[in-house]
């Protein structure tokens, strides 16, 4: 595929969002929910002097039927779930750690002797009497026992609701565990009702793998050039096929966080080369604070789409200002793109002009617009469910970002360049030189730039606004979760989940780029859409007779 | 699969839990308040508890699963939940329209010890519409007890004894998918039984696709029929675990007697609800039933040398696994291995009843309540089974061993169709009967030299 194809794909048109959508939709709210949600919303104008700004990572309005999560699923589920040689406890009642139980699809697989914990879960199980009494022995016992049956790298140990209530302290336990067990053993307060959603998650499992985890292995890379990658969980296979490119282009993964990682591979990775960041709102703590503590630099990068990934291989290249790694670079873009083309084209011809709307977590959001204007896809609405301001309006605005009751709580953690351990890459002249000439060095954009005038940008969208969203603006496919997948299915609008992407994938990379228009063309076009409305709804059936005549 | 577990003994775990064979208390709450009619389900908790109940319910039934929340920041979890379960009722309603919010607890709420009963009777509730809790803390009991508090919840707080005898029967039937709450009301309806089924989801577990989304489906139990229940005339629980707690609230309410029996799971559990419903009626079998019961054994017998002495292992939630062991040892087949996280109600002298009658000498079964399956695992690792038996949660296992498995029960989260199709009843019987043959004869075509394979079977 050329070039100027691929540009030809990417050109932008102005959607045909009508523009009192959003107005139509807040007025029917009462006042107090009104002013509130109406900050959420916004309809993107690139012509509007003043850049716009969405209120996000805010509380969500009780009673909204919001689709956010608790700061225990951000970091056990999403940023500890992925880590394969751990032993992760959850430390309260079952049903926290039972439904993190295989159903992300952070896929992970069983090296040689290596111990993979991927398919288990590990709860205290705490009961009433653990409420009243304390649960703080039973979780010691829990890791003696988990030791005895596994002997894990280290133990993790994830606190729930009750836990932050009752006053159990998680810390101590872990110390004390670690004194006696010689084992490291590293907690994490994650409470579901501290922060606003999963973001705080993320950000507490963040801290403690910065203070805990990183820089305590010097084992250099083998390569000349070498990434850690960040914010990649290697749903459906995400992380293995963004690797299999890196790899080709002779670039070394030191360690991924977390997709099919491990412990053992995060304590080195501040001796990579590079890091680079797929998701930037559950990780980029981690990329910020390793610039500081070992001086390695951070892109973020999109391998979510076929120009995005080829963008993203070719900053790297820019990074690294090899000429044999760019030429490598080019000629295997080159050939995947090649490989692919005669697929890509029949599947644009089958979705382009197709219009979407995506709400999702905290990135892809932004990463699958990249995917869906390569195949010539419109999006009418994209959203997020616990994002920052900053990755819908860039960093630029991180300063006016307000500090408020909820968000303080969670720890900011300071961080020091590490003595023996800090390397500088470049002069902070060649760094500047850099911010200019890559794209996303040390800096994210923010989704609002993808975005198209006249589309809309949401902020928590919940189960009414969903609603009103698709009567107003009828997308041919809406991608989503499986909270509202089949709300979607069952109202005629084709659902893809991309949390999980329906249990397929990869969809990362070129090869995810076709699987991910394979899966959707056969969504779209499968042939039960046409059995929805029964022939006697369409045709009538009966013949009318007149007064009992036969 | 699984390559971390120990394989070479069987390791006694205290405090380590290790892939559960229960989850919490509140998702049952919801499954039987999406069983009323107009209801949304609410959990008094942080928000991250009704994400992982709507996503666990949609998974299983492949269905919307609809239910708000009380979003706890930690600030309401210091000062209390009631401000915010105030602006959840009032957005509920505002926003979502339902004749009933069905408030449910979490073990956050319960840990703060937030007063429902003061909170909600200070919300001022809009004419008409109705606000009723119940209590599900999530560190006592499991998913079965949330349903079954729930469902005795309803009668607590809208069942009404107006002295006019309604002649319905209640029926409660069980933590069980629509698809068996259609077969039980088959059996209702062949005997004319006027009746109410509390909860029922049929309708709304397993609504048509119509290409227009209902926020309340047609199906789950009219309001005015529960509040009615008051002047039932008998009720009836299948499955004790999940049903009992409901006609006990309304034999202590209003005095309704009634009969608790275990899920109508195989023939002899079938038997006893079918003789139930006659003996209540005053009208004999219907020659429907008998017909089917009779096609049952006539396919049992049929069959009866490839299900003889084949060792299965059971899982699940207790008035389920009871149902499927009692089916297994009437299929001639030997429960080697049977287990429910769930604790309580007696389950291990129930098994044991069950084994008893059927002449399984003692040690020949392990059973125990309150095991996971990490723990059954490693027993069947020290002695394989032929079959597995219960939720998709043996998945990892039944790759691990090599072993063929047949879902039913709940979770199952890795299948489709499933839950429109039933497990209790003969009927439900034959079905599980022939997926348990399905499966062990595909395993015999698939594993057998050329020249054995047979034709014929």
């Amino acid at each position: 595929m050329s070039p100027e194809v691929l540009d030809k794909v990417c050109e932008r048109e102005e959607s045909g969002v009508p523009t009192d959508t959003v107005d139509t939709v807040l007025d029917q709210y009462e006042a107090k929910v009104y002013k509130n949600r109406k900050k959420h919303l916004v309809t993107v104008d690139h012509t509007l002097e003043t850049p716009q700004e969405i209120a996000a990572n805010v509380r969500t309005i009780p009673g909204m039927l919001t689709h956010r999560g608790c700061c225990y699923a951000g970091c056990k589920g999403v940023v500890l779930g992925p880590v394969k040689d751990a032993l992760t406890i959850v430390h309260g009642p079952i049903g926290c750690s039972f439904y993190t139980w295989g159903t992300r699809r952070h896929k992970a697989v069983t090296e040689e002797d290596g111990l993979n914990l991927v398919p288990y879960v590990f709860s205290t199980d705490m009961r009433e009497t653990d409420i009243v009494f304390g649960g703080e022995k039973k979780l010691m016992s829990a890791i003696e026992e988990g030791l005895e049956l596994f002997n894990p790298s280290a133990v993790f140990i994830c606190s729930t609701c009750p836990v932050g209530l009752i006053g159990d302290d998680i810390h101590a336990v872990a110390a004390r565990a670690e004194a006696r067990f010689g084992v490291k053993c590293v907690a994490f307060s994650c409470e579901g009702y501290k922060g606003v959603s999963q973001s705080a998650g993320h950000h507490i499992a963040s801290n403690q793998i910065i203070r805990r985890v990183i820089g305590e292995t010097d084992t250099p890379p083998e390569g000349e050039f070498s990434v850690n990658i960040l914010g990649e969980y290697n749903i459906g296979g995400d992380s293995w096929e963004t690797e299999r490119l890196l790899h080709r282009c002779g670039i070394e993964v030191v360690s991924v966080m977390t997709g099919d990682g491990s412990v053992t591979d995060m304590q080195r990775s501040h001796m990579a080369g590079l890091n680079i960041v797929q998701c930037h709102r559950s990780i980029n703590y981690i990329a910020e604070m390793m610039n500081t503590q070992y001086g390695i630099d951070w892109i973020k990068v999109n391998f979510v789409g076929i120009k995005a990934t080829c963008k993203s291989l070719r900053a790297i290249g820019q990074y690294f200002a090899d000429q044999g790694l760019i030429d490598r670079i080019e000629a295997v873009i080159a050939d995947e793109l090649e490989e692919l083309d005669e697929d890509f084209q029949y599947y644009k011809s089958r979705l382009e002009g197709k219009t979407a709307a995506l709400y999702v977590g905290g990135s892809r959001s932004h990463h699958y617009q990249q995917l869906l204007r390569d195949y010539g896809m419109s999006t009418v609405l994209a959203g997020y469910e616990f994002a920052h301001r900053d990755d819908y309006e860039g960093h630029e605005i991180r300063d006016s970002i307000k500090i408020d009751a909820d968000n303080k709580n969670i720890e900011n953690l300071q961080v020091e360049p590490v003595e023996g351990k800090y390397r500088v890459r470049f002069s902070p002249d060649k760094i500047e030189e850099l911010k200019k000439d890559i794209d996303g060095f040390e800096y994210y954009e923010g989704m609002i730039k993808e975005m198209d005038n006249g589309t809309l940008m949401v902020d928590d969208l919940n189960h009414f606004e969903t609603e009103e969203f698709v009567k107003a603006l009828k997308p041919d496919v809406f991608f989503s979760g499986i909270k509202d997948k089949f709300v979607l299915q069952k109202g005629g609008i084709m659902s893809r989940q991309l949390h999980s992407y329906d249990y397929k994938g990869p969809y990362a990379g070129f090869k995810g780029a076709i699987n991910f228009a394979h899966d959707l063309v056969m969504g779209l076009y499968t042939p039960v859409w046409s059995q929805v409305v029964p022939p006697w709804r369409s045709t009538p059936v009966l013949t009318g007779t007149v007064g009992g005549e036969k | 699969m699984l390559d971390a577990t120990p394989r070479d003994s069987v390791m006694e775990r205290h405090a380590l839990v290790a892939n559960p064979c229960k989850t919490c208390q509140p998702v049952g709450a919801i499954y039987a308040a999406l069983g009323v009619h107009g209801t949304m389900p609410h959990s008094h908790g942080s928000q991250g508890c009704v994400a992982f109940h709507r996503m666990f319910l949609t998974r299983h039934f492949k269905e919307p699963a609809m239910a708000s929340t009380s979003a706890f920041t930690e600030g309401a979890s210091v000062f209390g939940g009631g401000a915010n379960l105030k602006t959840s009722v009032r957005n509920i309603f505002s926003i979502y329209d339902p004749d009933l919010i069905a408030v449910h607890t979490t073990c956050l709420s319960e840990t703060i010890g937030d007063d429902l009963h003061s909170f909600i009777s200070e919300i001022e509730v809009p004419e008409g519409k109705r606000v009723i809790y119940c209590s599900t803390p999530s560190y006592q009991g499991s998913h079965v007890t949330g349903f079954s508090s729930m469902a005795a919840g309803f009668i607590t707080h809208l069942a009404e004894k107006t002295g006019q005898p309604t002649g319905k029967a209640m029926v409660v039937p069980g933590f069980v998918n629509p698809g068996d709450m259609r077969e039980l009301k088959k059996h209702l309806d062949a005997f004319d039984i006027d009746y109410t089924m509390v909860p029922d989801t049929t309708g709304v577990m397993d609504a048509p696709m119509t290409g227009t989304f209902e926020l309340y489906p047609k199906g789950g139990t009219p309001l005015d029929d529960i509040v009615a229940l008051g002047d039932a005339k008998y009720s009836f629980a299948l499955g004790p675990w999940a049903s009992d707690a409901c006609v006990n609230a309304l034999k202590r309410k209003h005095d309704v007697e009634y009969t608790s029996l275990p899920l109508p799971m195989g023939i002899a559990a079938t038997d006893a609800w079918i003789m139930a419903l006659s003996q209540y009626s005053g009208t004999p079998v219907p020659y429907v039933i008998e017909e089917e019961r009779g096609q049952l054994v006539d396919c049992m017998l049929d069959a009866h040398q490839y299900l003889d002495k084949k060792r299965v292992a059971i899982a699940g939630d207790p008035d389920t696994v009871l149902g499927l062991t009692a089916f297994a040892l009437e299929c001639g087949m030997i429960p080697a291995f049977i287990g429910t996280g769930t604790p309580g109600g007696g389950f291990e002298g129930k098994v044991k009843e069950l084994l008893d009658a059927a002449g399984i000498e003692e040690g020949t079964c392990w059973y125990k309540s309150e095991t996971d399956y990490f723990e059954m695992h490693q027993r069947i690792i020290q002695e394989p089974v032929d079959l597995l038996l219960g939720p998709s949660l043996w998945k990892q296992i039944a790759k691990a061993e090599d072993t063929p498995l047949v879902r039913a029960g709940f979770p199952i989260i890795d299948r489709y169709v499933h839950s429109y199709l039933p497990i209790v009843g003969y009927k439900g019987a034959m079905r599980l009967l022939e997926k348990m043959l399905d499966a062990l004869m595909d395993r015999q075509d698939a594993e057998c030299a050329d020249e054995d394979l047979e034709f014929v079977m």
